[in-house]
């Protein structure tokens, strides 16, 4: 508020030349944006509907992750049982892709859930 | 009536066609993906069409959900993924008109047939795939080889990750589909008990109250889900994308 106060006097002294104007309007417009930037991150940190919000996406959080566990063993089953009908080595080509399936859907848990964001280099 | 199953049948409405031996037939299913369109593009494009400063409701709806899928892009993808926005505002928009016409009585879920979500699913997962050998050609192969891992667990680490990408179509799909499925039918069985134990008389209406009460709870419940599952669709599509335009982590 204060600082929109200040604003009012200066710009009507710079009526006159049109450059310094179009200035002052392009600083008044940055202070806006600053202005705005912040009020829009204070009322997203603070809205009421933010706890209702993550409490609902809880079910869906958790049914994502069972998903992804799930997926990664279907995946690995379906391609080691082609392989073994293709490559005629049953039973290992299965054996060794649901392990493998297995260990591709606990990344994708961990992934989902945000676990291995750690050791993640940047891009 | 009964039957919680009944409402998934696809019926055909008239044959549009032969090719080969297999009939292509107008079935419910693809009417009210018609109607899905038409309704989405009509949210957006009558309430736009008079771009007015201040916006009436139905233009504040249309820029609302603009903006809401422009910060979930951005926040995933970054700003290059703006230019995926058609196809990630598309597919939302698609999801959300369809799951909540599903919600409609006489409605018919079009996303709790997998055929509908697989094919959603394998669209995004050719694109990420064509998009990142499009634009990073081999180095693509970077999403499959993380950095820091000792040469000798590689091999091993690379097939996990190949069958980590490869399962991504495959939970991306049954995600939606399994909660749309499992929502209706919860709220069939439930109706059901309504009209079973309505049979037995003065008691029996009392009784039907505890499963209305149910009902409306759950379709409630079935309204978020509606929107929640749409939002999850599209929030996955920008971190599938996110790997074809950044890729190796």
């Amino acid at each position: 508020m204060s600082k929109a106060m200040a604003d009012g006097p200066r710009d009507n002294g710079d009526h006159g030349s049109s450059r310094t104007d179009e200035a002052a309007l392009s600083a008044r417009l940055k202070r806006l944006g600053e202005r705005l930037a912040q009020r829009t991150s204070h009322a997203a940190e603070d809205s009421p509907g933010a706890r209702p919000a993550t409490d609902a996406s809880a079910m869906a959080r958790g049914f994502r992750l069972s998903t992804e566990l799930v997926a990664g063993v279907l995946v690995g089953a379906a391609l080691g049982w082609l392989l073994d009908r293709w490559l005629g080595i049953s039973p290992w080509g299965l054996i060794v892709f649901l392990l493998l399936g297995f260990a591709a859907g606990v990344l994708n848990v961990m992934r989902a859930a945000g676990v291995n964001m750690g050791p993640k280099a940047p891009d | 009536m009964g039957d919680p199953i009944h409402q998934f049948e696809l019926k055909k409405l008239f044959i549009l066609g032969h090719i080969g031996p297999y009939e292509i037939a107008f079935t419910n299913s693809a009417l009210f993906m018609l109607i899905a369109l038409l309704a989405a593009a009509a949210l957006m494009l009558i309430p736009t069409r008079q771009r007015a400063l201040v916006p009436s409701r139905a233009q504040s709806v249309a820029e609302m959900s603009y903006e809401f899928v422009a910060n979930t892009i951005r926040s995933t993808a970054g700003a290059e993924g703006m230019k995926f926005f058609p196809l990630v505002f598309s597919l939302f928009m698609f999801i959300l008109v369809v799951n909540l016409l599903g919600l409609l009585p006489y409605g018919f879920t079009v996303t709790s047939h997998i055929i509908v979500t697989v094919a959603l699913a394998l669209l995004v997962f050719v694109t990420v795939l064509v998009y990142g050998f499009w634009k990073n050609g081999l180095r693509f192969f970077k999403l499959f080889v993380p950095s820091g891992i000792p040469i000798y667990i590689l091999p091993l680490i690379v097939f996990i990750e190949v069958l980590s990408f490869l399962s991504r179509p495959i939970s991306h799909s049954v995600r939606l589909f399994a909660n749309m499925l499992a929502g209706h039918i919860t709220l069939k069985v439930f109706a059901g008990f309504i009209v079973m134990l309505s049979a037995f008389g003065f008691t029996g209406w009392l009784g039907a109250v505890l499963p209305l009460t149910l009902v409306v709870a759950l379709t409630a419940l079935e309204l978020l889900v509606a929107f929640l599952q749409a939002y999850v669709f599209a929030i996955l599509t920008c971190i599938y994308l996110n790997d074809a335009i950044h890729p190796g982590h």
